[in-house]
């Protein structure tokens, strides 16, 4: 009797408005679940990824078109500066690049490989941040590059200082990026110093992320800084996260206890870069595979370590069950493999 | 109702819906209120029949396309926040806005609190109390937004 626009008593009303908020409700529940619970909503995520980029690429015109008109007018000596400092950066990380070089060619002779393994990093993607969501303390960029682009579901994301966050939502054109400051994010870190391996949780605020599992006698002192530990299957290892600044052992909020400072430039970043990993490299990120946590490829996990010269270094022999083993340094190059450079073949079992 | 009640609450809903999405600094985010809530619970105290309670769900579930961790989070709040606005319209209606916006503050908390539960059961907890700022500024704006709003279309009972 009462629908949309009829009239009868207040009392009717009152009812079918009742009613039909415990309809909408009921349909809002049955969605959330779906949501939660299953992964066919996903498709319909894909879709409204592809309906809402135009929108919030239209809502967000007004600030590029500011930094377009800013960067435009931009005085020629401080372009002038800008490259100067830019080349210096280069030559520097060209020196060190070299020094790197020499460094790796050592390692590789120190445990008798042949040669050095490739970079972890197999292809990577530059991605324009369209559009940035600070807003209800949720930490999001949403980037201009989508399925099309190969973009995949939790995929690495850095920018030229560190580790941003993973995607999300992936729609054809666009990606949701969670970054690491947000409070939906655990990454799974280690202390560079001390090799110790813990969860970084972000605060919520895009300048701190925190270290709440951290037990009371954890050895970090302000200043430690965190990398990728390569476990959860997102970030390859050694990847630079944050710096500690804050440590508080007896802060009652476990946020509180300790601190750190992304090194990634979150709040004023323009662009970020998509990663590819090499999955049969060591320091690639370990999925979790039937239960076991493996690294690379699955046919060549079991005998992890052909060590060819018995002299070798004790912390090459360490085995891989462990499932960190690969990831015990940064530059964890120590796990031997019969074929380093295998092409990623068939690595996603289910 | 005449069909111009459905073109203003079409185009301001549209308006909130924007200043919603609208990219801002992340310490201005974080005052912002939440647009979109008070014009949907204006028009479901102002014309009760035309929008209601569907109004408030598709709205929600525009938001949750846009910004929810779980779709239809938005879209349950929005309707309660209606419903309420339908429900009690006589009754808020007659008030002075000063006094409206005390109510408003309430059913504002109380779709943030459905917002941190279904946060919290989805496994997106959000526990800042930061969260909460955004039901002080919506009430605050209350009697503004009101105003402007009522010039936009006035229904004649």
């Amino acid at each position: 009797m009462a629908f949309f626009g009829t009239r009868g008593s207040a009392r009717n009303r009152g009812g079918a408005a009742g009613f039909r908020f415990f309809l909408y409700a009921l349909v809002s529940i049955v969605l959330m679940v779906l949501d939660q619970r299953l992964d066919w909503l996903e498709r319909v995520r894909y879709g409204l990824q592809a309906v809402t980029y135009p929108v919030e690429t239209a809502l967000n015109s007004p600030v590029t078109a500011w930094e377009w008109i800013k960067s435009d007018f931009a005085a020629r000596d401080a372009l002038e500066a800008e490259n100067q400092r830019l080349r210096t950066r280069v030559r520097d990380l060209e020196i060190r690049s070299l020094r790197l070089e020499a460094v790796e060619a050592q390692n590789a002779a120190l445990i008798g490989l042949k040669q050095a393994l490739p970079p972890v990093a197999e292809r990577w993607l530059p991605a324009d941040i369209v559009n940035i969501q600070f807003g209800g303390l949720r930490q999001r960029f949403l980037v201009d590059r989508g399925a099309r682009n190969g973009v995949f579901r939790n995929q690495a994301v850095l920018d030229d200082y560190g580790v941003v966050g993973q995607t999300m939502h992936v729609g054809p054109w666009s990606a949701e990026v969670l970054l690491i400051t947000d409070p939906d994010h655990d990454l799974p870190v280690q202390i560079e110093r001390t090799g110790y391996r813990t969860i970084a949780v972000g605060t919520g605020d895009p300048g701190a992320i925190a270290l709440p599992y951290l037990p009371a006698n954890a050895d970090i002192r302000v200043g430690d800084v965190l990398v990728t530990s390569g476990l959860g299957g997102v970030f390859p290892s050694g990847y630079p996260v944050a710096r500690v600044t804050q440590v508080h052992p007896g802060a009652v909020q476990p946020l509180a206890r300790v601190q750190a400072v992304p090194f990634a430039h979150l709040e004023t970043d323009r662009e970020v870069t998509l990663l590819w990993f090499r999955q049969g490299n060591p320091a690639a990120p370990l999925k979790e595979n039937g239960g076991e946590l493996t690294s690379g490829n699955p046919a060549i996990q079991p005998l992890p370590v052909p060590v060819p010269k018995p002299s070798a270094p004790a912390a090459v022999s360490t085995p891989a069950p462990a499932a960190a083993a690969p990831a015990q340094r940064p530059t964890g190059r120590a796990a031997v493999k019969p074929k380093p450079a295998s092409p990623p073949s068939g690595q996603r079992k289910p | 109702m005449s069909a111009s009640a459905g073109g203003a609450i079409f185009k301001t809903a549209l308006i909130a819906l924007v200043l919603t999405l609208l990219p801002l600094p992340a310490w201005l985010a974080i005052l912002r209120p939440e647009f979109l809530v008070l014009t949907v619970l204006y028009w479901s105290i102002q014309a009760p029949y035309v929008g209601g309670i569907g109004l408030g769900w598709f709205s929600g579930l525009l938001l949750d396309a846009f910004q929810g961790p779980v779709l239809g989070e938005h879209a349950l709040a929005v309707a309660l926040v209606a419903y309420l606005g339908v429900h009690e319209h006589q009754r808020i209606r007659t008030k002075p806005l000063l006094q409206q916006s005390l109510i408003v503050f309430a059913v504002l908390v109380l779709y943030e609190f459905v917002l941190f539960a279904v946060d919290g059961w989805s496994g997106h907890p959000l526990t800042t109390p930061l969260r909460w700022v955004p039901t002080a500024t919506g009430a605050l704006l209350w009697p503004p937004m009101a105003t402007i709003l009522s010039r936009s279309y006035r229904p004649r009972n």
